[in-house]
């Protein structure tokens, strides 16, 4: 007997693909906030820049409305607690898990047991955690806690669930989501952070860009694979153009493809959002770093950040998320 | 005011909890405590919660669980069985009666009156039969017990009844928590409950469907309370869960949104309530159903479950009739009793009710959930001369019923075991015939001497056995008789594992 073909609500779709954008969302803030960290207790409090955090993570107009415009370094502990348990951010951590529960729970039937109760757990040991301002002393714990929780949702998702289209549009959802961190942090720390474009190229602080590879967790692997010594160049084309770098633009655009591909063999249609992000894998497959940079790489990365964004609402309206 | 009972009469133990009495006896005493502890982590790693309106979502609830089981035997079963089939058979046959020609009511078993001013009584629904004939297909009968042999109807509940959930996922928490009980007792299974479900539904599609309908689950949302029973169910029975922003209707049919267009759905289980159905039909501002449903609905091309209008059956009014309904209908006696009741809408009746508040139960008529009622003898003065008050306003809008002793059962509190006051919720299904099974859901006031049991009002919920038939229904009795539950594994079963190659190991490094 064979089995009959599944079927997919347009909004389980959408639940799936932003249970997946939320909760590697979470992760990201997580090791967005781990980088500040390490930069904090490398260089010592009165240097740490935990402006370039939120900078990094896209919150520095939002802090800024909580907490009134300020010239120079904001209040760590302010910092910390608002990228990572503030009601009033929509991306701290504790809203992100509790947005990837929300829609985990409205698509209860579309996943595995396994993964439901990995979801729900992450979201209530991380509750537990963040239910009040987290001791500094204990950040390291609480932050390596959300990673863990997170990853164990990956798990989960990738080994107890069929690989029916729901699978896919988590896969997609997980994917948009690190292209366009990675895209953010990258622009931030290049563009916004630099003195001036002269500086682009030159010997640059190491710190930052410890803490930039260290925000993806890629600090190690760089070395492995270019000069210990870190330049622009090469970290560029690492986290844009690499595709074994699991966080590289590249990479990510891979796995977005093979995503839809797999989706039209199943629904036996190739809707035009397909043909949007192939123009995006061709554009991080089809040059080398120098011809990014001779774009321009500020304007490289804020016309990837409007394609993902294009491509992420082609999915949505292709594949009927909403009305 | 002595209560039975359920475990212990007089000195001994009632024979259902015999085999399960000499197990708790030889437990040490904080292995009860430990227990149920494992077993609240269980509900909430599962997310058997729901959310509080109008609190933070940090702060989901948990329905109190208590971990000792309430049994009944096979006898007991059988006759509650017999007389919830007998019931909800004259429920349908009453059902399309009063749509259609409302024999009952020109034969004068029931007045006009309880029909004309029926706010659940629905006129799109005159002259429509819906498919199969049936009206409702989930039933969830009330049932309490006052003594050895006294149970009694409660309450029947036809519309969109809720707990069934809670029975599977309690008993399946039970299987975890402590397997060698259901070793040493031989509890009937429930776990079919989903399968028979989802029959029951495809049974009721409509007529010029294929014969595998479409069924999908009607939910209002994560918001709703019972949001975690709709998705369990439709998880369940391996069917859509949708909302009405999933649904429209299409060429005639009702269809839901997926990613490839939209699909027909033939059955539509729906846990929204009648006015939320069809705005085009009922209240307009719902934006939880579906324009045009009644229109499909009326031209027989979906079936919904409960069928809409079922209301009228489940009122309190209409429950004081329901001895001559059953009567009318089947032309037997009813097998189980209703507890008496008294109409308030009529004036003698009223003042006798009014006259002996502190010792009656009084009941809005359209009321569920332990809501707008007064229980006489555990009230205070002041609240009874309120609730007169009310009553004297708007008496057709109350009946009255004598404050019974629900039978106890005991339940761990944190002195020790204790008895609660409880009532019995079984779930009948009807398809191609009607099946329950067996068991339900046992609800439990937890407060001392309380008589509410509704998890609105702080009660909580048990695991219901119904034992086998042998005596006393366990397995020491039965050991000696073939069939033994647990067989020895058989060797063909179990390939020889000299016969499968052992799995690869890693090469020493270096080789």
């Amino acid at each position: 007997m064979t089995a009959t073909r599944t079927i997919l609500l347009g909004r389980t779709a959408d639940g799936l693909f932003w249970m997946a954008r939320h909760i590697e969302r979470a992760e990201a803030m997580a090791r967005l906030i781990d980088a500040g960290l390490h930069m904090a207790l490398t260089r010592g409090a009165a240097e740490a820049n935990w402006r370039s955090v939120l900078d990094s993570a896209g919150m520095a107009g939002a802090f800024a409305a909580r907490h009134g415009e300020a010239e120079g370094e904001p209040d760590p502990a302010a910092a910390i607690d608002f990228l990572l348990r503030d009601p009033d951010n929509p991306s701290s951590v504790s809203n992100a898990l509790t947005q990837g529960r929300t829609n985990a729970r409205m698509v209860r039937t579309a996943l595995s047991r396994d993964a439901w109760e990995a979801v729900n757990e992450a979201w209530r040991r991380v509750s537990a955690d963040l239910a009040r301002p987290v001791p500094e002393a204990n950040l390291p714990a609480v932050l390596a806690r959300v990673k863990q929780a997170t990853a164990l949702i990956r798990g989960m998702v990738e080994n107890t669930i069929l690989r029916t289209p729901g699978f896919q549009f988590m896969r997609l959802g997980l994917h948009l989501e690190r292209a366009d961190t990675t895209a953010r942090i990258l622009d931030v720390k290049y563009y916004h952070l630099l003195p001036s474009s002269s500086w682009v190229g030159s010997a640059l602080d190491q710190t930052q860009w410890d803490s930039l590879l260290r925000s993806v967790s890629a600090h190690k692997a760089y070395k492995w694979l270019y000069d210990a010594d870190i330049s622009a160049a090469n970290t560029a084309d690492f986290l844009i153009l690499n595709p074994r770098m699991p966080r590289s633009l590249a990479f990510c655009h891979a796995e977005i493809s093979a995503a839809l591909d797999q989706l039209a063999r199943d629904c036996g249609a190739r809707p035009p959002c397909h043909d949007e992000a192939d123009a995006i894998r061709r554009m991080l497959t089809e040059r080398d770093i120098d011809e990014v940079f001779e774009e321009g790489l500020h304007e490289f990365l804020v016309g990837f950040l409007a394609d993902n964004a294009r491509l992420a609402a082609g999915i949505a309206r292709d594949y009927r998320f909403t009305e | 005011m002595t209560a039975f009972d359920e475990m212990m009469a007089g000195d001994g133990t009632r024979p259902p909890y015999a085999e399960f009495h000499r197990w708790l006896s030889g437990q040490p005493d904080d292995l009860l405590v430990t227990k149920s502890s494992d077993a609240e982590e269980v509900f909430r790693r599962t997310g058997i919660t729901f959310a509080v309106y109008g609190e933070e979502q940090a702060t989901e609830r948990l329905i109190p669980f208590d971990i000792l089981p309430r049994i009944l035997s096979a006898a007991e079963w059988a006759r509650l069985a017999a007389g919830i089939e007998q019931r909800v058979r004259a429920i349908n046959s009453f059902l399309h009666d009063i749509y259609h020609r409302q024999e009952i009511i020109r034969a004068g078993i029931v007045p006009l009156d309880l029909i004309a001013t029926n706010d659940a009584f629905l006129p799109q629904m005159i002259g429509l039969t819906p498919p199969g004939g049936i009206y409702t297909h989930i039933v969830g009968t009330d049932i309490v017990r006052t003594a050895e042999n006294e149970f009694q109807v409660l309450e029947d509940n036809c519309r969109t009844p809720s707990g069934v959930s809670y029975m599977l996922e309690n008993r399946e928490t039970m299987m975890q928590l402590f397997p060698e009980l259901f070793i040493q007792n031989r509890v009937e299974p429930i776990e079919d409950y989903p399968k028979h479900l989802r029959r029951s539904l495809a049974a009721a599609r409509p007529q010029r469907t294929t014969d595998h309908p479409t069924v999908a689950v009607l939910t209002p949302g994560v918001n709703n309370s019972a949001y975690y029973e709709h998705a369990f169910l439709a998880d369940q029975m391996g069917v859509q869960l949708v909302e009405g922003r999933d649904l429209r209707v299409v060429d005639g049919h009702v269809a839901m949104r997926t990613i490839e267009g939209y699909r027909r759905i033939d059955v539509l289980y729906r846990r929204i309530d009648d006015d939320y159905l069809d705005p085009l039909s009922f209240r307009p501002d719902s934006v939880l159903g579906v324009p045009g449903i009644m229109d499909v609905y009326r031209a027989g091309k979906i079936t919904i479950a409960n069928a809409p209008g079922t209301g009228v059956a489940d009122d309190k009014a209409v429950y004081s009739y329901m001895p001559d309904i059953i009567r009318f209908y089947t032309g037997d006696a009813p097998i189980l009793s209703n507890i008496p009741t008294m109409r308030c809408s009529e004036p003698d009746t009223l003042a006798h009710v009014l006259d002996r508040l502190d010792e009656l139960v009084v009941k809005e008529v359209h009321g569920s959930g332990g809501y707008g009622m007064l229980v006489g003898p555990a009230a205070s003065s002041a609240e009874r001369a309120a609730f007169a008050e009310k009553l004297k306003a708007r008496p057709a809008n109350y009946i009255a019923q004598p404050t019974l002793a629900l039978s106890t059962c005991p339940v761990l509190t944190k002195a020790g075991l204790a008895p609660r006051h409880v009532d019995l919720r079984p779930f009948a299904l009807v398809g191609d015939g009607i099946r329950i099974v067996p068991g339900g859901l046992t609800r439990v006031a937890l407060k001392p001497g309380s008589l509410v049991v509704n998890s609105s009002q702080g009660g909580g919920t048990k695991d219901t056995w119904v034992l086998r038939d042998g005596p006393g229904g366990t397995a020491t009795a039965a050991a000696s008789a073939p069939g033994i539950r647990f067989p020895a594994p058989q060797q063909p079963d179990f390939p020889d594992p000299a016969a499968a190659p052992a799995p690869p190991s890693q090469t020493e490094a270096g080789q």
